[in-house]
């Protein structure tokens, strides 16, 4: 059993012989560090389908599905290790649902790629209120933060989102927006500094903003 | 209320379609206030007929989706809508008066929230239930059917919604989770088994909230009929749509097994999926004619979820969710209905598929929002009519000016030869009036063939 068998097994959704595969690899003594770098390569891959049009939603959760349970099973393994070292993160994005929406899908989407491409997610989950994002983008020294929400009363808040950003002095804080009707005209609307179609959009605005 | 002929099982599907026409263009049992209003009835049915037929009716038909935007327009929160009758008749009225659309406003927002506290329905929050008050309905996906109750839904799917959807969506009815099969009903010596749960007090309550819940509603709905009713008569201003169905793929992956756990079946158990796809086949069907029937409308409005080019793969689309929807569309057709989409979000990996050869040319509406609309006419051209895609975005955050160029701009490369109306894209909830305003006027001014 290989690296390489785990990541062919991941990239084509093969779950159960993923899981196997990860099982073999950890009980083997193979150092789970490495397992979850085979992960963390996987998803990069389907990563770029995604960004090709090769893959969709159903490959995303699914990949998503295998990369939890593999890191559930490898967390004994790593916690058996002494001093592992925590994986450097690009930056931290600070993400939720606009306040009044609570549609979490897409925004589930979103964390998960800018997670699996190395940037530190903070979900506030949904109906967030905008005082709650620049609270959240100051504790966590965040770099940007990204407004989803599915439907058109989502406008308002982004707005309002942004401007609660500017009034807590977080200019430096870019903030992305995305979701089903969101597109250029709501960002010049909202004051956003961009605004993007999926979730690789958002992996991609997120490295031209912090590097990587 | 349309009333199929003794004869229908031997009709024709062209001539179910012309029985279901003529019908709902009949004047004869409608009241109108005025000879001019009649006469607009006439001309609205006809015009909306005409591009079904990919006719070129006497102008563009205006047909978009309005949503809630008419409460907000007429200053009443989308709370105020759901628990006054009278505020959203209000509302209603003001909005179909005030903008004059070609057809009375979809009523998809004529919703007790009464009636959905009483059930204490789970499936969706609902403003002062779970939002603002401010903020219109939303639905929670949850796996409201397991996984392991895909065999129970393939078996049965009426009795799997009666003993175990409906007792989670709606918890009044938990009590359903018990409900006997009908079929003890077929002797005397056997109906104690179904009578006799029924007394029990987790049944009784069920029943009670149940029934609690219809006074509610035909309470709100009466008032809401009546104003219909008059509206009707005074301005001739037809309904659109008439029925309701969805497509299988949809049913279960929006409020059965929701997103996530239906994307994940496609990879755990993707023969079970396809297999529920095909049992609501006849379900979805059934629901379309009977709403439709009931509404004696022709047209069955069917929202597109999880189809879109966003959501899945063309191969994931063609392997299932198009083959059910097809169905479906088929049995409707078949019926004399005309399928009235609303394909949210976009299509453009998909015109191809769905220009199917079976489905037969002048028989369906496609109401697109993010499509691009000259490949959709490219691709749909002389086979069915489409419609949409004025941008929410514009509508909410864009100018008159901007609103009008768009709607020009749609007419002049898609709407030239008919089998085609003027709409917006998404559902509105929010919007500039004068941006609605805008597509409306130049629909109609800009839109005279």
């Amino acid at each position: 059993m290989s690296q390489k068998e785990l990541i062919n097994a991941i990239t084509e959704m093969r779950e159960i012989d993923a899981l196997r595969i990860a099982d073999d690899l950890l009980e083997s003594g193979t150092d789970p560090l490495v397992v979850l770098d085979a992960c963390r390569e996987a998803m990069a891959q389907v990563g770029q389908g995604f960004e090709e049009g090769e893959h969709f939603v159903p490959e995303l959760i699914m990949a998503g599905e295998i990369l939890s349970q593999i890191s559930n099973r490898a967390k004994p393994y790593i916690e058996a290790q002494e001093g592992a070292e925590v994986a450097e993160t690009r930056g931290t994005v600070v993400l939720g649902t606009v306040e009044g929406d609570i549609h979490d899908i897409g925004k589930d989407l979103v964390a998960f790629m800018l997670d699996v491409n190395g940037f530190e997610v903070v979900d506030l989950g949904v109906d967030v209120p905008p005082a709650k994002f620049a609270d959240a983008a100051r504790e966590h020294d965040a770099q940007a933060v990204g407004l989803s929400g599915f439907l058109t009363l989502a406008y308002e808040p982004m707005k309002g989102t942004v401007q609660a950003l500017k009034d807590a002095g977080l200019d430096d804080v870019k903030v992305m927006i995305g979701g089903g009707q969101v597109d250029e005209q709501i960002r010049d609307y909202t004051g956003a500094d961009a605004y993007g179609r999926d979730a690789q959009a958002a992996v991609r605005l997120a490295k031209q903003w912090m590097g990587g | 209320m349309f009333t199929p002929s003794d004869n229908w099982d031997d009709l024709s599907r062209e001539e179910r379609y012309e029985a279901r026409f003529a019908a709902w263009m009949s004047t004869e049992d409608r009241a109108f206030e005025t000879p001019e209003a009649e006469e607009t009835y006439k001309r609205r049915a006809q015009r909306v007929k005409d591009i079904v037929e990919l006719k070129k009716p006497d102008r563009v038909p205006l047909l978009p989706w309005i949503g809630g935007y008419f409460a907000e327009y007429a200053g009443f929160t989308p709370h105020d809508i759901m628990y006054d009758a009278a505020a959203y008749s209000e509302a209603w009225r003001k909005f179909n008066l005030d903008f004059k659309p070609d057809y009375l406003v979809f009523a998809g927002y004529a919703n007790p929230g009464e009636a959905f506290e009483t059930l204490d329905y789970q499936v969706y929050r609902w403003p002062g239930h779970g939002v603002r008050e401010e903020t219109s309905f939303q639905c929670i996906e949850d796996e409201y059917m397991r996984a392991d109750e895909y065999d129970f839904l393939i078996d049965n799917p009426e009795r799997y919604y009666m003993t175990r959807y409906m007792p989670r969506a709606f918890k009044a009815l938990a009590g359903w989770q018990m409900l006997p099969t009908v079929f003890t009903t077929m002797e005397l010596p056997i109906i104690p088994a179904f009578i006799t749960p029924i007394g029990t007090p987790d049944a009784q309550a069920a029943f009670k909230a149940l029934l609690k819940a219809g006074e509610q509603a035909l309470a709100y709905g009466s008032v809401v009929a009546e104003n219909e009713a008059k509206l009707a008569a005074e301005t001739g201003m037809p309904a659109l749509p008439g029925g309701v169905t969805k497509a299988p793929f949809d049913i279960i992956g929006d409020t059965l097994r929701g997103t996530r756990a239906i994307m994940l079946d496609l990879y755990r158990r993707p023969e079970k999926v396809l297999a529920a796809c095909e049992a609501l086949v006849p379900v979805a069907v059934r629901m379309g004619v009977e709403t439709a029937t009931a509404q004696g409308n022709p047209f069955v409005f069917i929202p597109l979820h999880k189809g879109a080019d966003s959501f899945m793969s063309r191969d994931t689309f063609e392997t299932f969710y198009w083959p059910t929807f097809k169905a479906v569309i088929l049995g409707l057709v078949e019926q004399g209905l005309v399928p009235y989409h609303l394909v949210e979000g976009a299509y453009n990996e998909r015109l191809d598929i769905i220009r199917d050869p079976d489905i037969p040319a002048g028989t369906t509406y496609w109401s697109f929002d993010q499509t691009d609309m000259e490949a959709a006419k490219e691709a749909l051209g002389g086979w069915a009519c489409i419609a949409g895609n004025v941008p929410a975005s514009m509508l909410h955050s864009g100018t008159p000016e901007q609103v009008e160029d768009y709607v020009k701009e749609l007419i002049d490369t898609v709407g030239q030869d008919g089998g085609y109306a003027v709409s917006n894209g998404a559902v509105l909830e929010q919007a500039e009036a004068e941006n609605v305003r805008a597509m409306f006027e130049t629909c109609k001014s800009y839109g005279v063939y």
